[in-house]
């Protein structure tokens, strides 16, 4: 099959609108506004709907009222924006509203800066906004991936009627590589919850309000099966070189491709080192994990933050191995800082 | 015998939780009897707000959704911009409108989204027990100006009929009342008026509608409807606004 | 004969007062002796004969008690 040369942020785009996205709602910021620009130039053409409001509390709104629609529609921001979303993803989890909400994330705490991170891991997979809910959390690793997620993160959102995030690196944004352009989705679910016009039905309510107890908690108890669910049947993970490892990597994103070249590396020096790459973040996948921890002998996550993930690892391993971090912010380390960590490790430990 | 008033089917069969004399009440019916005049109730779509008016999707009898507190012109926008055959429509109090959703209502504005708002001014924040709107008219005693309302303090309180009048992408914006009956029969027509306005497609659409809170404002039903005429209207002048007119 | 009927879903009045006010001839009152099962002394016609029908008590009430016909 014929590649073609794409940027990230495009082939997200590329991907979302070949799942059948109708809409995109979105306020600019660095480094996710190509996704915004792409959609404002296609959108016109192809009777889609690119919307730039006024602030990213409007946008997630605006998603909410869309997906409502029982059209697929989506947004992408960076850090900040992903913030001020909160309020609006928690309003979109419990009214089960199907969408994609895209974070081509960037280094925080604050305003931050605009260089690639994975600092918004907590934000990401322990909900973010208030309440008990949950999204599924993909995190692609080449450009291929960011159209291949797009389109899979529809699919997931409609099937389990919940939001689904997109979280990728600002590099995997700007990369360029040759991919495969898929074909586009032409099967739909059928929504009758949407809210489109009650002609011939009784009214649909989009709602989150609850103010008997019982049934808040009621409500509670069936996102939880929901999430359940989810957990059970997605977890999704690539395991490299783990069977035989004495040191087992852990590290999501463009960062895993990055710490798998270092893997090679130090197999290279004679080092019985793997690699797990988590796919989905939420759920985590703890099972590829555990399973790991009942032959090696350490764990070592690598992470473009100050060590988030490494707590969902620690869970998984559940105190049977020691769990090492190696991390920066701001700049993403290389092959070598990464194969000299693993060195640092392995020397230490005599593996 | 004809019938001369009776439910409008585009009000489900639930009764109102408002208090005694509350003209959210009134201004639900004339809402619904407006979808029904038209034939809008099966091609409605409406967004409550956090407020007083938050089970407002008990009532309609038309597909609903409940927004977060300030975000219903934004939810209309994703809900117009995707079906902009249907006739969306958002029933918002102050503190929902003028407060936490200023960047929300100014911006639908703006944009000329062709959406319908019906805007209840009460002047209070009926739901939370009485604190201060930005509607709050000076001197007015609430819980969070217990010394009245002070410009030096607290500002001025928000016109958002002439705010909103400024932009161009306004195409009807009228401020009505509902003290007396023939108050309520014009907020009705200008209701109306603002529909046929969305449904012609020529821009945002809002009424502002001076309404009652006897209970926190602490007077008896019927006083606060004079309250209403002697306090509000005075800073609340009635009339339209911007009237872009249907061919 | 009068030219004007009304009905009132009285279980739901709220006794706030305002058709009462408003109604042009003056012929509505609140119960005094019955209470509804909101705990109100609901609405009630004092002089049936003279409604009008003009349907001004029904255009006041905020919680649609009252149904009018007109001849
Ligand atoms: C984000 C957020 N902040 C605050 C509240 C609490 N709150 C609920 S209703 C309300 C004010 C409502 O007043 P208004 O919009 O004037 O409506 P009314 O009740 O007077 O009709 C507030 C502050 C909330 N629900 N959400
Ligand atoms: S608190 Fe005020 S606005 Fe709310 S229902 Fe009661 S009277 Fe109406
Ligand atoms: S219809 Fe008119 S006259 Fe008859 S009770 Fe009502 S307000 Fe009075
Ligand atoms: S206006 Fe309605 S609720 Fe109030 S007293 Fe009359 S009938 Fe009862
Ligand atoms: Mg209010």
């Amino acid at each position: 099959m014929e590649k073609i040369l794409m940027k990230g942020n495009e082939a997200l785009a590329e991907g979302a609108i070949i799942a059948g996205c109708k809409a995109f709602f979105g306020y600019p910021i660095t480094p996710s506004s190509e996704i915004a620009e792409y959609m404002a130039r296609k959108f016109p053409k192809i009777d889609g709907v690119f919307v730039q409001a006024e602030s990213e509390l409007a946008a997630i709104n605006m998603v909410y009222g869309g997906a409502a629609t029982g059209h697929r529609v989506m947004t992408a921001s960076s850090g900040p924006g992903i913030s001020l979303k909160q309020e609006g993803i928690s309003f979109i989890a419990e009214a089960e509203l199907p969408c994609l909400i895209v974070n081509v994330s960037r280094g925080g705490p604050g305003l931050g800066g605009i260089q690639p991170a994975q600092s918004d891991y907590f934000q990401a997979t322990r909900g973010g906004g208030h309440g008990d809910y949950r999204l599924i959390v993909l995190a692609p690793s080449g450009v291929q991936e960011m159209m291949d997620f797009a389109i899979e993160g529809f699919d997931l959102a409609d099937r389990y009627r919940t939001p689904v995030m997109i979280m990728a690196e600002g590099t995997l944004g700007q990369m360029m590589e040759p991919i495969i352009v898929r074909e586009p989705v032409i099967q739909f679910y059928d929504k009758p919850w949407a809210t489109n016009g009650c002609q011939g039905r009784e009214p649909n309510i989009v709602n989150t309000l609850h103010l008997s107890a019982d049934y808040l908690e009621e409500r509670n108890h069936h996102l939880q099966k929901k999430y359940d669910a989810i957990a059970s049947r997605e977890k999704r993970a690539e395991s490299y070189l783990t069977e035989d490892a004495d040191l087992v990597v852990v590290a999501f994103g463009l960062m895993a491709r990055i710490a798998k070249k270092a893997v090679m590396e130090a197999r290279k020096s004679g080092i019985k080192v793997g690699l797990i790459r988590p796919i989905t973040l939420w759920p985590f996948p703890d099972a590829e994990i555990s399973k790991a921890a009942q032959t090696t002998k350490r764990f070592l996550s690598v992470e473009i933050s100050m060590g988030q993930m490494i707590e969902d690892i620690r869970l998984a391993v559940a105190g049977r191995v020691p769990v090492d971090f190696f991390g920066r912010i701001g700049i993403t380390p290389n092959p070598e800082e990464v194969f000299r960590a693993i060195m640092q490790v392995a020397e230490r430990e005599g593996i | 015998m004809k019938v001369v008033a009776k439910r409008p089917e585009s009000l489900k069969d639930n009764k109102f939780h408002y208090c005694p004399g509350c003209t959210h009440g009134i201004i639900h019916r004339l809402v619904a009897e407006c979808l029904d005049e038209l034939s809008l109730r099966e091609s409605a779509i409406g967004i409550c707000p956090v407020g007083c008016a938050v089970l407002a999707y008990d009532y309609f009898n038309c597909d609903m959704l409940e927004a977060a507190h300030g975000r219903a012109p934004a939810i209309a926008t994703g809900i117009k911009r995707l079906l902009p055959d249907r006739t969306v429509f958002t029933y918002q109090g102050d503190g929902d409108l003028a407060s936490i959703g200023m960047g929300e209502i100014i911006h639908a504005s703006l944009r000329g989204e062709k959406i319908t708002v019906i805007f209840v001014n009460n002047a209070i924040y009926g739901m939370t027990g009485g604190q201060m709107a930005p509607t709050t008219l000076l001197g007015q005693v609430t819980t969070t100006s217990p010394y009245g309302r002070k410009k030096e303090w607290e500002g001025y309180p928000a016109k958002m009929a002439e705010l909103l009048a400024q932009s161009e992408g306004s195409a009807y914006i009228c401020r009505t009342s509902v003290h007396n009956p023939a108050n309520i029969l014009k907020t009705k027509k200008a209701i109306m008026k603002a529909l046929k306005i969305q449904q012609a497609g020529l821009g945002f659409t809002m009424v502002e509608i001076l309404s009652t809170c006897p209970t926190n404002w602490g007077l008896g039903p019927l006083e606060a409807l004079e309250w209403l005429e002697y306090n509000m209207i005075p800073y609340y002048p009635l009339g339209e606004l911007k009237v872009k007119e249907v061919e | 004969m009068a030219k004007g009927r009304v009905y009132f879903h009285i279980d739901q009045c709220k006794a706030c007062g305002l058709c009462v006010k408003f109604c042009p001839k003056g012929i509505l009152g609140l119960d005094e002796i019955v209470l509804n099962t909101l705990g109100y002394h609901p609405i009630s016609i004092l002089r049936a004969e003279e409604c009008s029908g003009c349907g001004i008590c029904a255009l006041m009430c905020p919680d649609l008690i009252i149904e009018v016909e007109k001849e």
